[in-house]
């Protein structure tokens, strides 16, 4: 019982109470629906770690919304709601997308001006916004969900220019091969390669049939550093300060405006450097038409609030919610659920994590049974004896 | 104590736990039939939680209560006020844009026919109220043109419309003025022959000894005894309140002034709206003295202390330093010219209170190469410092360091902040209501600090709505009115009365 307190009362709890609701509330809708939930949920986690093909794909698709997870959360942790994490990612796309068609340098050169370029656009972005809040006062919600429209469309605009649009298709030219971060992308598909991959099957899963790329050590190398800086600098400090009280941080002589600016600017770089990585580490390594908004930056919303806003917390839980993205798909697929009910599932884990005093609340009223019980006992023990 | 009809209240061995922590213990009260009975206890001793249960708003774990004799269970507000108890909070509950007669009214209107409101017979029973007991209220009034003690009189009125025979008042000389205060103790003393039975929360000894007839005094959720105040004094209520002997008195030296150190000239200052709150201030404080700022809240302080700290910008007029003019650049730039502040609302201006402890007592110095090299904040030697800081000042509880802020009680936050500042070894020091919701022991605390501060050398400014803590404190006594100062005076060459007339703009000297 004692354990069981002590657990509710860490953060990680209200993430794991938040996790089982969701399956919880799925289970019903599912059985409701007519399917059994315990084969779908197998099917599930099957469909997500069942092979080292899907493993290798799950990380993948964790590493833009673990960035853009980092990236709201960093926000949040500083006192603000980024939701134009979306708008950031996509400049990132955009501006890694130009400068590596643009540009041809060999690797070493190209893959750092491919990915710095995209975390420019991206900070440049959020700095904007920033700024826009700092100087006028404007809300960061408001600008930046405009801000997400004007990226799609932006993004829109540069496929269908002259410059990069690749004809008979939707999608700009893809960037220069010198800009791929894939894991030996020339070798697996050399003579060599394939020779030595079919003698290797668990290789020939991981590399040939997907794009494992470098982005997700990157993603994980960013959660660590910004854990860092919130965590063990004095930027973080002063930034954590302004988003806790800004009132005592600018009394005790902080830049409030200057903080800011600043936070938007690391948040939108690190949402541009997703959007950068993407392009340089999966295929068709460009941008698209887009018809609606791909949803990394919202997804990233509900991977920090998973992760309670931990930046090390997020590499978790992106990873949960690629396999559950990922491992839904598999379900449809096999069973012909419709993936709708992840995505229930999803909303409905993110709808409890909202929720964060759930998992205090039960710890209390075990002690408060418990301590009921215990001022009962000495007339209990009194009888036995 | 045997229950009786005499008593309108009896709370007999009423005991209230919030989780592992024992706010009552076992606490009695009893209150004679129309007489003003005061409940003192420091902060934090528990007698907002008992009025609390009284009112309705907390169930007791234990014990029981009778009213008029009778045994009652109290279960929530609304059944307190039909037994007819009234509850006047610290801070009130009035809406600012509605008038005197719809604040009354509100929750239990008159109404005619169809439920639609009729105001003229409300206004008739709210003026029967005001004229029986001598209210000097304006009925039509909006709320936010008139001043606190008449609000707070809009309060009592408010419960005695909803039928209240039993009245707790909740701090209520907190915000007023030497006079304001004078005619609520009259009010009081109405109410009394009227009928009604007053119970006061306070921690103000001198109301006590002038307004009650008994108190019932509490020290951390334990019941210490019910005094005859007639047959008390000061200095014993007090010692009971704390469990010590405290001097009331501030001891200080005779102060050695030296330059002028802080200078404030033909200082203007707008609010938001760009209304002028600091009209032609002038003020000048020098090294090695206090000078006190007497006034009513609303009268310039805060802008005044904005306008020094660099918080807001001035309209004109100079603040200097030393040599240096300091207005209109930043709060860093007065925190670099050695001007330490104490805020008046510690929660919002003085800590961040997520933060750690050890977070908050370097706020203005995390910078420093004191507490890490370059980009990096050491946190081992913010723990040290601190633990430092935490024994010098005795913040209690002792090594938490790396504990919430939040989780201290409102004087040892109190205490951090004033560490925080006078570690800063400044040389000006603002306080700004430093002793305020504090109990006497962290009082007597903050003053020995100030006048400690004083003989190092530091110049300071003391700003507070607590007119015996001006007089008592400074070495200069300064009175702002309207944005400007009407009156400045040393110390013991002016009485109560004077300064209570020039606080509320009364006569010119």
């Amino acid at each position: 019982m004692n354990a069981i307190v002590k657990f509710l009362k860490r953060p990680i709890a209200s993430a794991l109470v938040a996790i089982l609701c969701g399956f919880a509330v799925a289970a019903v809708i599912l059985a409701v629906a007519g399917y059994n939930p315990f084969i779908t949920f197998g099917t599930l986690i099957h469909g997500s770690i069942g092979t080292p093909k899907y493993i290798t794909n799950v990380i993948i698709k964790a590493t833009p919304i673990l960035l853009t997870g980092v990236a709201v959360a960093f926000a949040f942790q500083t006192g603000l709601f980024n939701i134009g994490a979306e708008g950031q990612y996509i400049l990132g796309t955009i501006c890694a997308t130009i400068v590596g068609v643009t540009v041809d340098l060999p690797g070493p050169l190209e893959v750092p001006l491919v990915v710095l370029a995209g975390a420019l656009g991206g900070a440049l972005l959020g700095a904007f916004i920033g700024f826009l809040k700092a100087k006028f006062g404007i809300h960061e919600v408001i600008t930046s969900i405009m801000c997400n429209w004007i990226m799609m469309y932006l993004c829109n605009f540069v496929v269908g220019t002259d410059a990069f649009h690749k004809p008979n298709s939707n999608t700009a030219f893809p960037i220069h091969t010198s800009g791929y971060t894939m894991i030996l992308p020339e070798w697996k598909v050399s003579e060599e390669g394939i020779e030595y991959l079919i003698a290797h099957p668990l290789l020939r899963d991981v590399l040939l049939k997907t794009d494992l790329n470098l982005g997700f050590l990157v993603a994980v190398l960013v959660a660590v550093l910004v854990g860092i800086l919130l965590s063990r600098t004095k930027l973080g400090y002063e930034l954590r300060a302004v988003g806790l009280n800004k009132d005592a941080a600018r009394f005790s002589g902080i830049g409030v405006e200057k903080s800011i600016v600043t936070c938007m600017c690391i948040s939108g770089a690190i949402c541009g450097l997703a959007g950068a990585l993407n392009i340089t580490g999966i295929a068709p390594h460009t941008i698209s038409l887009l018809k609606v908004q791909e949803g990394y930056g919202f997804n990233g919303l509900s991977v920090a609030f998973i992760a309670g806003c931990s930046a090390i917390g997020c590499i978790p839980s992106s990873l949960l919610f690629s396999a559950l993205i990922y491992g839904g798909m598999t379900v449809q697929q096999v069973l012909g659920v419709p993936s709708e009910i992840i995505s229930i599932m999803i909303g409905t884990i993110v709808f409890f994590t909202a929720l964060p005093s759930i998992a205090p609340k039960i710890s209390a009223w075990i002690e408060r049974r418990r301590s009921e019980k215990e001022s009962s006992t000495p007339n209990s023990t009194a009888k036995e004896a | 104590m045997e229950v009786s009809s005499e008593y309108a209240v009896q709370m007999h061995g009423i005991a209230k736990r919030f989780g592992a922590f024992t706010a009552l213990d076992c606490v009695d009260l009893d209150v004679r039939k129309q007489s003003v009975h005061a409940i003192l206890g420091e902060n934090g001793a528990g007698k907002t939680t008992l009025m609390n249960i009284l009112y309705g708003l907390y169930q007791s774990d234990e014990g029981e209560i009778y009213l008029n004799g009778q045994k009652a269970s109290i279960t929530s507000p609304t059944e307190a006020i039909r037994h007819g108890i009234g509850m006047v909070h610290q801070h009130f509950m009035l809406i600012e844009n509605f008038t005197v007669t719809e604040n009354i009214i509100l929750g239990d209107e008159v109404c005619g026919a169809a439920g639609i409101l009729d105001m003229n017979r409300a206004r008739q029973k709210v003026m029967e109220l005001v004229e029986r007991y001598g209210f000097d209220v304006d009925p039509d009034a909006k709320i936010e043109d008139i001043s606190v003690g008449m609000q707070q009189r809009v309060e009592i009125l408010k419960a005695l419309f909803r039928g209240a025979e039993i009245l707790i008042l909740d701090e209520p000389t907190a915000v007023l003025t030497p006079q304001e205060i004078d005619k609520l103790l009259e009010i009081m003393q109405d109410l009394i022959a009227g009928g009604k039975t007053i119970i006061i929360i306070t921690h103000k000894l001198k109301e006590i000894m002038r307004s009650a007839d008994e108190c019932s005094i509490i020290r951390r959720g334990k019941y210490m005894g019910t005094v005859n105040v007639a047959e008390s004094s000061e200095g014993d209520l007090a010692a009971r309140m704390v469990g010590r002997n405290v001097n009331l008195k501030v001891d200080k030296t005779p102060a050695h002034p030296g330059d002028v150190v802080l200078s404030v000239k033909n200082l203007t200052v707008a609010d938001e709206r760009g209304i002028e709150q600091v009209r032609g201030l002038n003020l000048d404080v020098r090294s090695g003295e206090i000078v006190g700022i007497a006034g009513i809240d609303g009268n310039g302080q805060q802008e005044l202390v904005d306008a020094i700290t660099n918080l807001v910008r001035t309209k004109s007029g100079k603040i200097r330093v030393g040599s240096q003019e300091v207005q209109n650049t930043s709060p860093r730039n007065v925190l670099d010219h050695a001007v330490a502040t104490i805020p008046s609302d510690r929660h919002r201006w003085g800590l961040v209170l997520p933060m750690m402890v050890a977070e908050n007592t370097v706020l203005e110095r995390h910078n420093e190469d004191l507490f890490g090299k370059g980009i990096m904040l050491d946190y081992d030697k913010l723990h040290s410092y601190t633990s430092e800081l935490i024994k010098r000042y005795d913040i209690r509880p002792a090594g938490c360091e790396q504990e919430r802020m939040s989780g201290l009680s409102g004087g040892n936050q109190q205490k951090a902040i004033i560490a925080r500042e006078v570690s800063y070894v400044p040389d000006v020091l603002i306080a700004f209501q430093p002793t305020r919701g504090l109990d006497v022991g962290a009082i007597e605390f903050v003053h020995k600090t100030l006048i400690a501060e004083r003989d190092r050398g530091a110049a300071i400014l003391l700003v507070s709505y607590e007119l015996d803590e001006v007089m008592d404190v400074s070495d200069t006594i300064a009175v702002i009115y309207h944005g400007q100062i009407v009156g400045t005076f040393a110390q013991g060459t002016v009485d109560e009365e004077q300064l209570g007339l020039l606080m509320a703009g009364g006569g010119s000297q």
